[in-house]
């Protein structure tokens, strides 16, 4: 997959991910409420594809998975980051969302574009043409990304059961 | 090699002899907690697209506590289902509108020692100082845990942290839990499992420790944990539990620890997090000086009885600063009841604070109490995040009761041990 870059920094939150004081609106409202602490033009701007790349524990904070889902709403492809919240790590896969370890985000700017492989975690910069590595991604959870997420994937095995 | 706790609950979970590091395992669950949040409204519709419905209903307990009491028609309706869902899946265990999740379970006699149990929220570490290991997922999470009855997960490294020392008066586990987090940092846990060990950890009653282990997630840690001990055998016991073989599940001194961090409880002073981190805590006395409106003292973290008896210690005799206001939202019923019955209630609103019905309350901005634009608030909470408790211009500090407490009658952040003494 390839896709444009929205960069930022570490210990992006769920809170600011998913804020809080709208939590209850419908998944489009909420999303359209993503990161604007930090970034007010992301929810309008992003696009279909676009890959968000973070610091170090993106995603820590709290359990809830709309901070996973309003990204995928807002139709990011994937997120790449040097660690992550290890329950936001979890809600991603479950979502479909893949996330990515690597310890090469300085070679990342805001608006470059990146290939990614998911079965070798290996990341193309095209912008500058380097090449980066990232972690590859355990079976178990790549099961889950080609299913579309973890409901399709019981879909699947409850059926066959 | 010898096993420690964590390693011991996973592999009984796993069905194996031991399991290593780094191995990804497949679980028996043995306990699933839900709120009314992350729980019925989020798992529903899937559950119903699968065509499925719980595994075990016994093995569930469901709370509502976030949306509690509802504040409009969006909150009702979402309460609204979580009952219905209830009796459609025959969950004996819910408690509507009882208290918080994290509090309510044990209370309740659900957590003992040696459980592998997931919550859907993220403080279900919390569950650590009962010797379960507990942890929190997701939604989707959850729902592949209530139709299947397992989950995976990759067996963590364990940190140890041990304390030893007594901490004076006007400190509390609150204060150990920020000091951690300012040490180590908000990723410091990197998602392993934490073991709290030492002489101070032994010394401290349950709803302390239940403290340390709620804020093992401003560590980042999968799970916090303290080896079952007598203590936690009486507790689980009076809550109507059954402790089982706990000493089967304590560490062995042959157990080996990815990293072993040593605090000393003796010299430590009251923590403040600044905003927006538990991470930015310092000594109370080296935070710089703010304009607080609201005070508060919620949340799972810190609005247990004994948290309730620490701010009653000293506000007793005090009132509330002129101008500023402190509410207090206690972690549930039952505690209410106690803390009503021990006169600490009424020491409360004598000094002039606001009463709110058991539950999260303004703690994650879902319920009453929230803040305004710009508003700053000292709470008692385990989180600061930006925008949390309500609008997003707002922002927190972090204490211990006392903390809050003291600094509610000076009408700014005041080192409680100034009134103590
Ligand atoms: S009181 Fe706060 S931290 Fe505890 S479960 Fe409720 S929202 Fe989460």
């Amino acid at each position: 997959m390839s896709g444009r870059v929205w960069k930022f920094g570490d210990d992006v939150n769920t809170d600011v991910l998913a804020p809080g004081i709208y939590i209850k609106l419908p998944i489009d409202e909420l999303a359209s409420h993503c990161l604007e602490a930090v970034e007010p033009n992301f929810a309008s701007s992003v696009a279909e594809g676009d890959i968000v790349v973070g610091g170090k524990n993106f995603g820590m904070g709290s359990s809830r998975e709309q901070a996973a889902q309003v990204l995928k709403e807002l139709g990011v492809a994937a997120v790449i980051a040097p660690s992550f919240g290890g329950i936001f790590y979890r809600n991603a896969f479950n979502l479909g969302l893949p996330a990515i370890v690597s310890d090469d985000i300085g070679k990342i700017d805001d608006k470059h574009e990146l290939k990614i492989d998911l079965k070798t975690g290996g990341i193309q910069n095209m912008t500058t043409g380097t090449e980066l590595t990232g972690e590859a991604i355990p079976d178990n959870l790549l099961a889950l990304v080609e299913a579309g997420g973890l409901v399709p994937y019981l879909e699947i095995k409850l059926n066959k059961k | 090699m010898g096993q420690t706790t964590a390693e011991k609950i996973i592999a009984n979970a796993a069905g194996q002899e031991s399991v290593q590091v780094g191995d990804i395992v497949t679980c028996a669950v043995d306990l699933a907690m839900i709120h009314d949040s992350g729980g019925p409204r989020r798992v529903k519709p899937a559950m119903e697209k699968l065509g499925v419905g719980v595994w075990d209903p016994d093995k569930i307990v469901l709370i509502s506590d976030h949306f509690v009491p509802c504040t409009d028609a969006e909150s009702a309706n979402i309460l609204k289902l979580t009952r219905e869902w209830a009796a459609e899946q025959n969950i004996a265990n819910f408690y509507d509108q009882q208290g918080i999740c994290h509090v309510v379970t044990p209370e309740r006699g659900h957590l003992r020692p040696g459980m592998f149990a997931v919550g859907g929220d993220s403080h279900s570490p919390t569950g650590g100082a009962f010797g379960s290991y507990m942890f929190g997922i997701g939604a989707t999470d959850m729902l592949g845990v209530l139709v299947t009855g397992e989950t995976w997960i990759k067996v963590p490294d364990i940190i140890r942290i041990i304390w030893s020392g007594r901490f004076g008066a006007g400190v509390a586990a609150k204060d150990m839990a920020l000091k951690m987090s300012a040490t180590l940092g908000m990723d410091g846990g990197g998602y392993q499992a934490v073991q709290y060990s030492g002489e101070t950890i032994e010394n401290l009653e349950m709803m302390e420790r239940m403290t340390l282990c709620n804020m093992a997630a401003e560590l980042g840690a999968q799970a916090g944990l303290i080896e079952p001990d007598e203590t936690t055998a009486a507790y689980v016991t009076a809550a109507g539990g059954d402790p089982g073989n706990w000493q089967a599940f304590r560490s062995d001194a042959d157990a080996e620890y990815k990293v072993t961090h040593e605090f000393d409880a003796g010299d430590l002073a009251p923590q403040v997090a600044a905003p927006h981190s538990p991470a930015n805590a310092a000594d109370v006395g080296d935070v710089e000086p703010a304009e607080i409106d609201q005070f508060y003292i919620g949340a799972c973290t810190g609005a247990k009885l004994n948290d309730l008896k620490m701010a009653a210690s000293i506000l007793k005799g005090n009132s509330v600063a002129t101008g500023k206001r402190l509410t207090v939202a206690p972690a549930s019923s039952r505690i209410l009841t106690q803390a009503t019955k021990d006169g600490v209630i009424e020491i409360l609103l004598e000094a002039g604070a606001s009463l709110l019905p058991p539950g999260c309350g303004a703690c994650a901005g879902y319920g009453v109490g929230v803040l305004a634009e710009d508003e700053v608030c000292l709470a008692s909470t385990a989180r600061n995040f930006q925008g949390r408790m309500g609008a997003s211009t707002s922002k927190i500090y972090l204490a211990s009761p006392y903390t809050v407490a003291a600094s509610a009658v000076a009408g700014h952040i005041t080192d409680p041990r100034e009134v103590i003494n």
